[in-house]
């Protein structure tokens, strides 16, 4: 069963990169109310609502390229499990604080420069979405490095914490930098962007911040791959069972 | 003249009172018992509202209803700053808090059911919050009032929303209404008691009055709310679950039945329907992060040597 493939690929495309901001942004607004101090809580949901925001533009955007009916909730709300197209990091729970805060930088190093790249996109209704995710993303990248220094450069426990987050997230990452066909054909259109060109600068940052949150790197050589070809882990149908409920539950209505 | 002079001419002139001012002790207990109740709402009516933002219907709704709780945040760490100028740390309030001696508005230990509640609460509950804060940006206390003024600004956007959502749902489907319906029911009487008891009964309205912290009384506040509310009901065409309201010429005013204070006293004093779950989901977020807030202290210390040396 081909789940991911619509009609065009640039709407394809534009889902997974809407579909990794939209889990990543339900993610977050799970967190909200949790948090260790009210600074925080405010700053995780500012930074969902960028994710939350980045995520709508460009469904919508697709949605319009796909011209058949569907609108940004519809692609939101009413695609299952095996059409998400997310990357897995996006989608892995919030087991604790240090696995919230590195799943966030891992994601951040990664989607600064991706918006870069995407921002002198030839489609310019994608680049003008990119331009003004980049400014989020950098700022997202501040508070999550930030916080990952913090935590691992802290006490004992929050070394240990951190450096436990970083090997457990560690296999999902090289999925980031996993080109496929179609991710091939955006880049030679000029419209997207190679991912393996952005392995270089991501790990130059992760790197650097592990070095400097006195953490190691994770020996860990798993690359688990499968969230843009819609074959995820289990966390993923959860969290679409409590997000999509409304919609499924009384279809066809207002709100 | 001295302190105390002054004091009073403040007060009889409808200025403002200033964090370095003399005040009366009792002033500034009653001042910083006020303002940590209203920062401790904030934060805990974050959870009712947070209740609904992983299931809100569609991506405008759950942006919305996130910003609206981003927005609490920002007014709970408000408040708690206004409160730190009567010279009481945010810990210390947290903490009484958590121990059980300081109080947050009872409006949240109610639950959101569904879906309208998040409408019903917006509409309702924050209608009767501006109620209460626009009179508020009047108090004498000058970092109050300043706080008021610019939450207020923010709730009436948030009321306005929750209206918005009511509406949506009043003109929906047969469900959508009955659902619209089921929250009114559930949230209107909760929402009047949110204007604390009868003058009459209020053991702290006469001296807070006198200070002008409290500049309109909470049965006038409560009418206030109704007479602007009613109508609202009606352009929904919901029906407000008091068989006593009616319009009365003579008052000008809307007539409407008695609160069941039997159930006010029962919440306030800890027996809703979920206040021990607030606690509990406070108490449990404030422990599970007592590593990260430790670890911030050591890499800070860690740093700040690391400078010196």
């Amino acid at each position: 069963m081909d789940t991911i493939t619509t009609s065009r690929p640039l709407a394809t495309y534009l889902i997974r990169h809407g579909d990794d901001n939209l889990v990543l942004a339900q993610r977050l607004a799970e967190y909200i109310s949790w948090a260790p101090e009210l600074e925080e809580d405010l700053a995780i949901a500012n930074i969902a609502l960028d994710h939350l925001g980045v995520a709508h533009h460009l469904l919508a955007y697709a949605a319009s390229v796909e011209g058949d009916g569907r609108d940004a909730d519809a692609l939101a709300f009413l695609r299952s499990e095996r059409e998400f197209t997310n990357l897995l990091l996006v989608e892995r729970p919030n087991d604790d604080f240090a696995v919230i805060m590195v799943r966030q930088f891992l994601f951040d190093a990664y989607q600064v420069p991706l918006w870069e790249a995407l921002a002198g996109s030839a489609d310019t209704t994608l680049a003008g979405i990119a331009a003004k995710a980049v400014k989020e993303a950098r700022y997202h990248l501040r508070h999550s490095r930030n916080w990952v220094v913090t935590l691992g450069d802290g006490t004992e426990e929050s070394h240990r914490r951190t450096q436990h987050a970083f090997d457990e997230l560690w296999r999902f990452t090289g999925e980031m930098f996993v080109g496929d066909a179609l991710d091939t054909d955006m880049a030679a259109a000029g419209i997207g962007v190679d991912p393996a060109s952005l392995e270089a600068p991501w790990r130059r940052t992760v790197l650097e911040a592990i070095a400097d949150a006195t953490l190691s790197e994770p020996e860990d050589t798993t690359v688990r791959v499968g969230g843009r070809s819609g074959f995820h882990t289990e966390a993923l149908g959860h969290m679409l069972g409590e997000m999509q409920w409304l919609q499924r539950a009384y279809p066809g209505l207002e709100w | 003249m001295d302190g105390e002079e002054r004091f009073r001419e403040i007060i009889a002139a409808d200025e403002k009172v200033e964090p370095g001012d003399w005040m009366p002790e009792g002033y500034r207990q009653t001042l910083i018992r006020q303002i940590a109740q209203h920062a401790h709402s904030e934060v805990i009516g974050m959870q009712p509202e947070g209740n609904w933002i992983t299931r809100a219907p569609t991506l405008k709704r759950k942006a919305i209803l996130m910003a609206k709780v981003q927005d609490e945040a920002g007014h709970g760490l408000y408040l708690y700053s206004a409160a730190e100028t009567l010279g009481v740390s945010r810990d210390e309030l947290v903490r009484l808090l958590h121990e059980g001696r300081q109080k947050y508005s009872s409006i949240f230990n109610y639950p959101t059911l569904t879906w309208a509640d998040i409408g019903a609460i917006g509409w309702l509950v924050d209608g009767a919050a501006i109620t209460n804060q626009v009179a508020l940006t009047r108090t004498s206390y000058g970092p109050y009032s300043r706080a008021m003024v610019r939450i207020c600004k923010e709730e009436s956007f948030h009321q306005r929303q929750g209206y918005e959502i009511m509406m949506v749902l009043a003109r929906g489907s047969e469900e959508q209404r009955a659902m619209a319906q089921d929250a009114l029911d559930r949230f209107w009487w909760p929402s009047l008691m949110m204007f604390g008891p009868h003058d009459s009964e209020s053991t702290h309205s006469d001296q807070s009055m006198e200070w002008k912290i409290k500049p309109v009384s909470n049965d006038d506040l409560r009418q206030q709310f109704v007479d602007a509310t009613v109508p609202q009901a009606e352009y929904l065409g919901l029906t407000i679950p008091d068989p006593d309201l009616r319009w009365n010429a003579e008052r000008g005013h809307y007539d409407f039945g008695e609160i069941d204070w039997d159930e006010f006293w029962r919440v306030v004093k800890g027996h809703g329907p979920m206040n021990r779950e607030r606690m509990a989901h406070k108490i449990e977020a404030w422990e599970r992060g007592a590593w990260v807030r430790e670890a911030a202290v050591a890499h800070a210390a860690k740093r700040t040597a690391a400078r010196s040396a």
